[in-house]
């Protein structure tokens, strides 16, 4: 697939631009809907409890609102996700402080205050587990049996006994905490019950079909009965792939009861204190190495802090025992991961799933171990690369798109890291309170559902021809900011031959479009992408067959080639022109495909052995800071990054994803920080959580490489996620490297770079005496 | 008790109705004119900025009543007569720097309340104007290439066009 195209990899704008730029996107809150009430939630307020009553203020006028609790729930008490144990609102049982607990529509805001003030609750408090310590220990067993929520294990060649003949072992244990997505439109969903006994919800999500699924359950209701539509959506980062279902279906359960469409916009507050975070981790690594720098045998031990209830937990818990070697070739590995409850909100999808978490641990490790040899980091990590035919520590072997060492050839080259290591190293001696600092790290990242999960979902794709001259991508990925209704359009206009201007992506909503899956997992160019190019396919296939029937074109036989049917001779008729011919033929001008298995892959959920992954894309950073030494203040300056995706299918959005998702990263680093106080965050606002503004972000040179994967659409590979996989810690290496200590916690705030200057200046005293 | 006033929206007289402790966001907002976001309401986020007498202001820290005998602009007010951008508005379009679109409306009127004041900027300046902005999306990078580019833009043609100044 290496001939040029001409809409694939061309600098066209963005499809939804122009709406944005002039401000005429309607987000959720900024749709008009008659006669629409507002839902707000009462929280349980401890993290653990049994609920005896919920009692009603009698001195409010009860008939102005409506109240919805568990007693109100028609189907099943749980929003559907992986398992049914989240319940949509608490029943006898309190798991979390900001668990809802009863729902309440109002016709404004005034009422909605005072009737949420006039319900308490009647609480009888438990002992709650608060940390994944007190969880493993089972000092109260609050999930299950045992609170591991999940649990998998990894294992190649025979680690103990390759342990033994190491020449140095290397432990160190790395965490990570809590972040929030901040995507700046917060969660919102309405939900509108027809006059039929229907229900269309609306809003702020990823997956839309998610959210059907878990209305479905709850309310009961006949799938065909239950409509779920997406509105412009002002990022997500994965923030929008569980939580739409729960606050779409409290809002339904308001709409149901009040016979009129209700509306839940939370504002930023209720947003930073109850949506899902990324998991907390703590991840032990123990390592067998030689003294040349060869990784010999590697002991990894990884906890999640799943939070109350799954949600996302165990495929996220997957996903990080699958990278958790990451980029790195090591023939004996003994891993064990497991997913634990604590009575905290639960965690769930963020950008990465799983991935940051590992990713710095062994990135940092990787660190520990080249200082343990005195080598430098770079070395010890070109020794120990992944290379085609290299096995993961499950089975798999690629022969091909393994790009580790190319990005990072690249990015030393680019960043010119070992002159800076030293130079930087020299002017630290001479300036000593104001010091810089470089690191490095790498990255990967699994492109799609892992396993046969693209097989499980076989997500559809459709095409049609609409009677405006234009062509329709219908598909249930949604256009989040990540750039997915250009992108799918820039596919089927290429295979179709046609400007992008021709192609629009339908918006998502599941009564028009066909389940193509979740938005989510780095799938969407590389899976739902590839499904879209095979129904233009069949669509101008089964065209071209049909044209032969025309009386015209009697007996001809038509193909297909750059926006035109072709019959040899001066048959020349373009794509839209032959749409017309062919309008009277019922359902020949649409097109509709699942998704076809890419063979040569098999995976052995039993054993978890096998193809993890169909392609990996890579990515290399180097980033420098500068600190300083009296503030502890850590201002990251210059970030050099390369990236291998397979192919840009728009190289400005593809470079978009990797800047903000690497800011992203950065921000996890060293800024980002929600604060724990008895099962809650502590930060409310926005400035207590504290993402990068334009003046904490560095200088950016970023770098593309395209190395084709032979089964995606044009050559591409999924890229959304793996920016924020390898940002943190590059930057915790830098700050390392400037301030003379070891971080392996982020975020590496003030406090933290602080104690551990305090450490080893006590520690330097003690060696003095 | 609600009370009346009155200033230019996008050029045009108006008067509104309000409580008087109603915030210039909410009042803009239910008049219909959503560009205006509200992204946090506590000033941290700059999704709600407008353009008041020339001067950058978060609308959900200004009392609709401040806006008497004033001038209000919001990135609806720069979409020229027919239909066409703002060279801020084309540029954020063409460098990639717009991707969720939420803190664009926000964004793009800090960077014009800036470049009518600083037609030539360095990117530092650039930085400092629009460090009020969050954006989660886009790491920046692009929204400083397109500030850079709409000033080139604007200098050359020597004026903003647009019928709102």
């Amino acid at each position: 697939m290496d001939e040029t195209t001409a809409v694939v990899g061309s600098p066209v704008p963005r499809t939804d631009g122009l709406a944005k730029a002039c401000g005429s996107a309607q987000f959720l809150d900024d749709l008009n809907i008659d006669g629409c009430w507002i839902g707000g939630t009462v929280r349980a307020q401890v993290p653990r409890g049994k609920l005896r009553e919920i009692r009603l203020d009698p001195s409010f006028d009860w008939g102005r609102v409506v109240l919805v609790t568990a007693r109100d729930l028609p189907g099943i008490n749980a929003v559907s996700m992986i398992r049914d144990d989240y319940p949509a609102l608490a029943d006898l049982l309190i798991s979390f402080p900001t668990q809802a607990v009863a729902l309440v529509a109002a016709p404004d805001q005034e009422t909605l205050g005072e009737a949420l003030a006039a319900v308490s609750l009647d609480v009888e408090e438990l002992p709650p587990i608060l940390t994944v310590e007190d969880s493993i220990a089972c000092t109260q067993v609050i999930w299950g049996e045992n609170n591991i929520m999940d649990e998998y294990s990894i294992a190649s060649g025979n680690a103990a006994e390759a342990f033994e003949t190491a020449d140095l072992i290397v432990e160190g244990t790395y965490r990570t905490k809590h972040q929030e997505h901040v995507y700046l439109e917060t969660q919102g969903m309405a939900a509108l019950p027809g006059e039929d006994g229907s229900l269309e919800v609306i809003g702020s999500m990823q997956c839309p079909y998610y959210v059907h699924s878990a209305l479905v359950k709850a309310l009961g209701f006949p799938p065909e009965k239950v409509r779920v539509r997406q509105t412009v959506t002002g990022g997500a980062f994965g923030g929008k792939e569980d939580y739409p279902s729960i606050l779409g279906l409290h809002a339904a359960l308001l709409a149901l009861k009040s016979g009129r469409p209700v509306k839940m916009v939370y504002d930023r507050k209720e947003d930073l204190l109850c949506t899902t975070k990324r998991h907390p981790s703590v991840i032990r690594h123990r390592t067998g190495v030689k003294k040349d720098g060869t990784l010999t045998a590697a002991e990894i031990d990884i906890v999640l802090d799943g939070g109350a209830f799954t949600t996302m937990s165990k495929v996220v818990l997957s996903r990080s025992i699958l990278h958790a070697t990451g980029c790195y070739f090591i023939p004996h590995v003994s891993v064990r991961a497991r997913a634990v409850a604590t009575n905290t909100p639960p965690n769930g999808a963020y950008r990465g799933f799983g991935v940051p978490q590992s990713n710095f641990a062994i990135e940092r490790h990787m660190d520990r171990i080249a200082e343990a040899l005195g080598m430098d980091p770079l070395d010890l990590r070109k020794k120990n690369l992944l290379k085609n035919g290299s096995s993961f520590p499950y089975g798999q072997v690629l022969d091909e798109g393994m790009s580790a060492e190319l990005v990072l050839d690249k990015v030393v080259e680019m960043s010119g890291y070992r002159e800076k290591r030293r130079l930087f190293d020299e002017e630290n001696r001479k300036n000593p309170f104001f010091r810089k600092g470089i690191g490095l790290s790498l990255g990967l990242h699994g492109g799609g559902f892992t396993g046969s999960g693209e097989e499980t979902i076989s997500g559809s794709a459709s095409v049609r021809v609409t009677g405006g001259g234009k062509v329709e991508v219908l598909v249930s990925s949604v256009e989040m900011g990540q750039g997915a209704s250009t992108v799918l359009p820039m596919i089927a206009a290429e295979t179709l031959g046609l400007d992008l201007e021709s192609v629009v992506h339908h918006v998502p909503d599941t009564s028009v479009v066909p389940n193509s899956g979740p938005t989510v997992a780095s799938r969407t160019t590389m899976y739902v992408g590839k499904t879209v190019q095979d129904a233009c396919i069949s669509l101008v296939e089964q065209m071209a067959e049909k044209a032969a029937e025309l009386e015209e074109f009697a007996g001809k036989r038509f193909s297909f080639d750059k926006g035109a049917f072709t019959a040899g001779g001066n048959d020349r008729i373009p794509f839209f022109d032959m749409a017309k011919r062919l309008a009277s033929f019922p359902g020949i001008l649409s097109a509709t495909v699942q998704y076809r298995p890419i063979p040569g892959f098999s995976w052995d959920e039993a054993s978890y052995t096998g193809d993890a992954y169909k392609a990996y894309a890579w990515i290399a950073d180097v980033v420098e800071v500068e600190v300083d030494m009296d503030t502890f203040e850590i201002m990251p300056r210059k970030a050099y990054i390369s990236a291998e995706m397979g192919k840009a299918i728009s190289p400005v959005l593809a470079e978009g994803q990797i800047e903000g998702g690497s800011l992203q990263a950065f921000g996890y680093a060293y800024l980002e920080d929600v604060g724990m106080k008895n099962g809650s965050y502590t930060a409310a606002h926005l400035n207590q959580y504290l993402i990068p503004t334009t003046l904490d972000t560095p200088d950016f040179s970023v770098d593309l490489q395209e190395v084709p994967f032979s089964w995606g659409p044009y050559g591409a590979k999924g890229l959304g996620e793996l920016p924020m996989d390898s940002g943190a810690p590059a930057l915790v290496a830098a700050v390392g490297h400037a301030a003379g200590v070891f971080p392996e916690e982020i975020p590496v705030a003030g406090e933290y770079l602080h104690s551990l200057l305090r450490g080893k200046k006590q520690e330097r005293k003690a060696g003095e005496k | 008790m609600k009370r009346d006033v009155h200033f230019i929206l996008n050029g045009k007289p108006v008067t509104f109705s309000v409580e008087p402790r109603t915030t210039l966001l909410r009042a803009l907002r239910e008049y219909g004119v959503t560009s205006v976001k509200r992204g946090c309401e506590e000033g941290e986020c700059g999704t709600c900025t407008v353009v008041i007498d020339d001067l950058a202001q978060k609308s959900c820290m200004v009392l609709a009543l401040e806006a008497e005998g004033k001038s209000v602009l919001t990135v609806e007010g720069l979409v020229g007569p027919k239909g066409e951008l703002h060279p801020i508005q084309q540029a954020f379009v063409d460098e990639g720097a717009i991707q969720c679109g939420f803190c664009t409306p926000g964004m793009i009127m800090s960077a014009y309340a800036f470049l009518r004041k600083t037609p030539d900027p360095t990117e530092e300046e650039i930085r400092v104007a629009l460090a009020g902005n969050l954006c989660r999306c886009t790491g920046y990078i692009p929204i400083f290439r397109a500030v850079h580019k709409a000033a080139a833009v604007m200098r050359e043609l020597g004026h903003i066009p647009g019928r709102a100044r």
